[in-house]
Formats: structure tokens, sequence, C-alpha cells
């Protein structure tokens, strides 16, 4: 894995090579003529595998309920947006608006703490040798590959008293992100040349100085990676707040959805509505940090 | 043994700095060191060690007992017994295996061939990019519940178009036989895309020069492929490989979404045995199936890496 020619890369160059940009464009680009069969035959294989059922989902959040209920993919014959949006907000006591609370505090606070934690140990990690560092190395691959232990994990959190609460949920988030973030955040660190530390150091900068104010305003570009990569991470997530933060009240938005599954079975315009709603917020860091997103996914792949 | 190719890689860059760093770091020896201090692990040490080594630790422990969180009582093997004799615990262990062999193959091959397409000259390339990525950033539930709306066995799409064209399509879902397998090729239309990127990132990673010289030596567009393309994006199928197979084994939210195990016990996997005998309070059990499924993932995926890892030395 390690041997990948885009892993060795800096950043930047990772980046194009992610975004799939040919490495000599002038070469690859001005020879050949667009082959026009291949690409009509992929554009509709993409539109009917990919995009179809999106499509679906979208005219059927539309739909009034009657309509709703026959499942296809026609084009609906009276647009209900509005209603729908507003029964499915108003659905049992607005608890879809508090389940986009819960999930937008933990998303936010766990990716922010995720982010500096990471950063740091990352830090430390590549700069300084140790006889630690295999170790280091290899518990932070552990957290790539072994699947949590549940109840174990609910028993700890209990013994903390943060079972059920937000606070468990967002510290159990981050201990399953950090290894994802090391990795990227040691890679990029590893381009940041030692001599400025050094000379940070001898301008009489502490420790906490020289991380925060030199080398931390440094990984600007992977912390937006890991940022971006991590929300979606996050807000996307099923099973840790099933396991660990149940009940009605704080509920996130995956769960709401997961729950509204048996609550509204026949009402596939609310069903299908609310799918509408949990995907805007992926939609929307996907058209702005798309090949963030992929270089992230990429790299971190790549390394791991 | 997982954690020496990861630093040889980070280790290169700093070799040039590291005698000059050394030979200061003798005489100002706390310099260097505080300068690097070993606290800014700690709040990342705390975390993963807590709430993750942790339980991994003490699930070993507690997968031997009878357990109610209060208290819990030894009862050495006995929850393995179980679920090594009880056939819908060993459906679960088989399901988890296919299922994560079955995925991670289709996502090898579709993801090549996604890749190889993706970056041959078609309109629309970037489009056409975005368009297989973006299924990896929706919710997995939303997803599971969209395609068991889709794969209904009387209105769903899927046979609705087949009813159209006079063929009567099976109960996806519903057939035992069929539903671990629908669920399977869902997980890989969600995730293709990702092991798409990370083909089209190997393959533009090749010198063009390759390609060109092939061409010049008459090399057709299959033997391209099977000569250079192939061989030197092998980097990047092991990272799909690994990636899926480890997504794939622990595999639980649309499984759960979809089927719940169901029909009967026949798309169960380990990850939704754990959930379900967490649920019924057999929390010794549940720990148990954590036990199997750390030692099916661990079995199967690091000598996996190491053999892979190790013939990429050998080429």
């Amino acid at each position: 894995m390690t041997t990948t020619p885009a892993a060795q890369r800096p950043a930047g160059a990772l980046d194009r090579a992610a975004a799939g940009e040919p490495a000599n464009p002038a070469k690859r680009t001005n020879r050949q003529r667009p082959n026009y069969w291949l690409s009509a035959v992929a554009i509709v294989l993409f539109v009917v595998v990919f995009l179809v059922p999106f499509a679906f989902v979208v005219v059927t959040a539309v739909k009034s309920g009657p309509e709703a209920s026959q499942l296809s993919l026609s084009w609906p014959s009276e647009w209900r947006i509005v209603e729908n949006f507003w029964a499915v907000v108003e659905a049992r006591d607005y608890l879809l608006v508090i389940a986009f609370i819960n999930s937008t505090i933990l998303t936010v606070a766990s990716v922010a703490l995720m982010v500096v934690v990471s950063a740091m140990a990352a830090f430390v990690l590549q700069r300084r040798a140790s006889r630690w560092n295999g170790l280091i190395n290899f518990l932070v691959l552990s957290g790539l590959i072994i699947p949590p232990a549940v109840v174990p994990t609910i028993w700890v959190l209990q013994g903390l008293g943060l079972f059920r609460t937000m606070v468990g949920l967002i510290l159990i988030e981050i201990a399953f992100g950090i290894s994802f973030c090391i990795l990227l955040f040691r890679a990029f660190i590893s381009t940041i040349p030692r001599e400025l530390d050094e000379a940070a150091t001898v301008d009489g900068a502490g420790p906490v100085r020289v991380f925060f104010q030199v080398i931390f305003p440094l990984l600007r570009s992977v912390i937006v990676t890991v940022v971006v990569v991590q929300s979606v991470v996050v807000f996307n997530d099923f099973v840790n707040p099933l396991y660990f933060l149940p009940g009605e009240r704080n509920a996130t938005v995956q769960l709401t959805l997961f729950n509204f599954q048996s609550q509204f079975n026949t009402q596939y315009h609310l069903l299908f509505m609310n799918i509408l709603l949990i995907t805007v917020p992926p939609l929307v860091m996907f058209i702005f940090f798309n090949r963030r997103i992929v270089a992230g996914m990429t790299s971190g792949a790549i390394k791991g | 043994m997982a954690g020496t190719p990861t630093t040889t890689t980070t280790s290169p860059p700093p070799v040039p700095t590291a005698p000059g760093g050394r030979s200061g770091s003798a005489g100002k020896g706390r310099t260097a060191g505080s300068r690097y201090p070993y606290w800014f692990y700690l709040p990342a040490a705390v975390l993963y060690t807590v709430l993750f080594v942790l339980p991994t630790f003490a699930s070993f422990f507690f997968a031997l007992t009878r357990w109610r969180l209060i208290d819990f009582q030894f009862i050495g093997f006995d929850n393995f017994v179980l679920f090594f004799r009880e056939p819908a615990l060993v459906t679960g262990l088989v399901n988890t295996i296919i299922f994560g062999v079955v995925t991670s193959a289709a996502k090898v091959v579709l993801g090549l061939l996604l890749a190889v397409l993706l970056t041959s000259h078609i309109i629309g390339r970037g489009l056409l990019r975005s368009l297989v990525f973006f299924p990896v950033l929706v919710s997995t539930i939303g997803v599971g519940i969209t395609f068991t709306v889709l794969m209904d066995p009387f209105d769903g799409l899927f046979n609705q178009v087949l009813g159209a064209v006079g063929v009567d399509g099976p109960g996806w879902l519903t057939d035992p036989s069929l539903a671990l397998l629908s669920v399977a090729a869902v997980d890989v239309w969600k995730g293709v895309g990702l092991a798409t990127v990370i083909y089209i990132a190997g393959i533009v990673s090749i010198p063009s020069e390759y390609f060109e010289a092939a061409e010049v030596d008459g090399a057709g567009s299959w033997r391209r492929f099977r000569s250079i393309t192939l061989p030197l994006a092998r980097p990047a199928t092991v990272t799909v490989i690994i990636l899926s197979l480890i997504g794939g084994l622990r595999s639980f939210d649309l499984i759960w979404a979809m089927t719940r195990g169901g029909p009967g016990f026949t798309s169960d996997v380990i990850a939704s045995v754990i959930y379900k005998q967490y649920q019924a309070g057999f929390f010794g059990l549940s720990t148990a199936g954590n036990v199997v499924l750390f030692l099916v993932v661990t079995a199967i995926v690091l000598p996996l890496f190491w053999w892979l890892n190790r013939k990429e030395v050998e080429l």
C-alpha cells in the first residue's frame, strides 16, 4: 500500500492525482478524439445505475401520499414539496428538527476536537523518534482494522457516567476517528521542514506556541480535508448513536430516519422527504469540497 | 508487523535532518525533547485507551462470562460453543465471510473497470466521476431504505421494469437464498465509487510514456491494460481489497436497514447478531460475537495485508 506513487507525492500532486487530472495534460489530451460511442453508452449506463435511485427519491418525496405509494418513477402530477416538507418537520413534535440540532452538535464538536487532538499526537509522532513509535503506529493501524467491542464500551461509558449522553457519544466518535486523522496529519507534517520548528524554538517559542502558531496554521489544507471527510462520516454514522445514545429525545438524524421507516411504512412521500432532507448536508459538502473529499479518502486509504 | 510499512513511508524525509538534529540534541537534549513533548499525546491517548483499547481487552474477558453489566458469572467457553453450535449464529458467521468476499471482489472488478472507463477519452468524464462517487457520501440508512422500496417484490421499481419486459422478478429481499446477495449488491452500488477513485488515482499516476511506448510497439488496448495498467495499479488493488474487506466484514447498518437479518436468519451477519444479542440482554454472548468478529477480521485481513505487501517487494 505504501509504495503507491501517489502516496509519496506532496499533497498538491496527490490532490491532482486523486482528482484524476492527467500528470502531463498536453500529452494525454491532444492526441485522441473522444470516443463518442463509448461516451453515449457510459452516460446512459451511469444515468440508469446511479441517477435513477436518486431521481426516485426526489419524485417520491414531492408526490402526494396516494401517488407516492404506487412507487413508480413517474413525473409527479402535483408538486407537494412544501406540504410534505412541513409534514415531516412537524411529525412527532418536531423530532426531525431536534435530530438535526443533535447531529449538528455531535458533528461539530467531535470533528473539531478530533482535529486538534490528532494533529497534536501526529506532530510528536512524526517529529520525535522514540522506541514507543512502533507501538503507537501499531495502535493507530489497529484502530482502522479492529471492530470496536460494543458492550464493553457501554460498560466503560457507564462507569464514567457518560452512557446515553451526548458528551459520551462525542468522545466515542473522537476515539474511533483518531486513527484516520493521525495517518493523514502525520503524512502531511512529514512534508513540513523541521527547520521551521527549530527556528521558532530558537526565537524562544515553547512547544505549545511552536505547534499552535507555526505548525497548525500550515496544516490548513489537510485540516480542511479531515474536517470535510470526518463530518460526512460522523453525520452519517448510525451504529454508534444506536448503541451509545439510545432514546427518543436525543436521537440523531440517522436514527430518526431509521425509526421513521417503521412508523411511516405506508407514507412513502414523508419517508422519502426525510431521506431527501438528510441527503442535503452531504450534497452541499460534495458540491463545495468534491476534490478535497476524494483526495482525503484516497490518500487515507492508500496509507491505511 | 502491521506497523512497519507505514513507518517506512514517513521515516525517509526526516533522515537527512536527523543527524544534525541528533548531534545538536546531544548537547541541548532537553530543548529537542521538550520541543516535541510527550504530553501532546495525552488527550488522544487517554480517549483512545479508555474508549477503544480498554473495551477491546475487556471483551476478551467478558466473552467468557454470563454478563448483566451489574454482575457477571464466569462460564468459560460456553458462549463460543453456543456461537458455533446454534444454527442461526453459524449462519451469521458464514454470511459475514460471504458478504465480505463478494462485495470486496465486486468492488475490485467494477472499480477497476469504471476507473479505466473514466480515465479514457469520453465526454462528461468529470460529471460521471462525481456521479459514481456521490453514493459514498450518502447516508447508508437512506440508501438502504430507498433500495428496500425499489426491491419490493410486488410494487418495487425493479420488478415493475422486469414485469414490463415479461419477466417475473424475484423477491429480492424476501427470498432467503437471495436476500444477502441483494444487500451485497446495494453495498457494492454504494461503495464502488471509493474503489473507483482509488483506482483512478493509481492509473493517472502511471507515466503516459509507458502507454505511448507500448502503442509504438504495436500493443493493442487489451495488451496495454493487461501488461501496464493492471500490474502498475497493483497498490490500488491492495488498498481496495483491504479497505472493502474491513468494511464488508464489519458491515451492519445496510443489512439492518434492509432486512434486519431476515427472512429468518438468512441474511444475518456477525455484526447484526451482536446487536440482536445485545438487545435481548445477552451481553456475554454479544461480546463473544465481538470477539469472533475480531478474530475473523484479523485472521483474514492481517495475512492478506502481509502477503499482498510482500509480493509487492518481490516484483
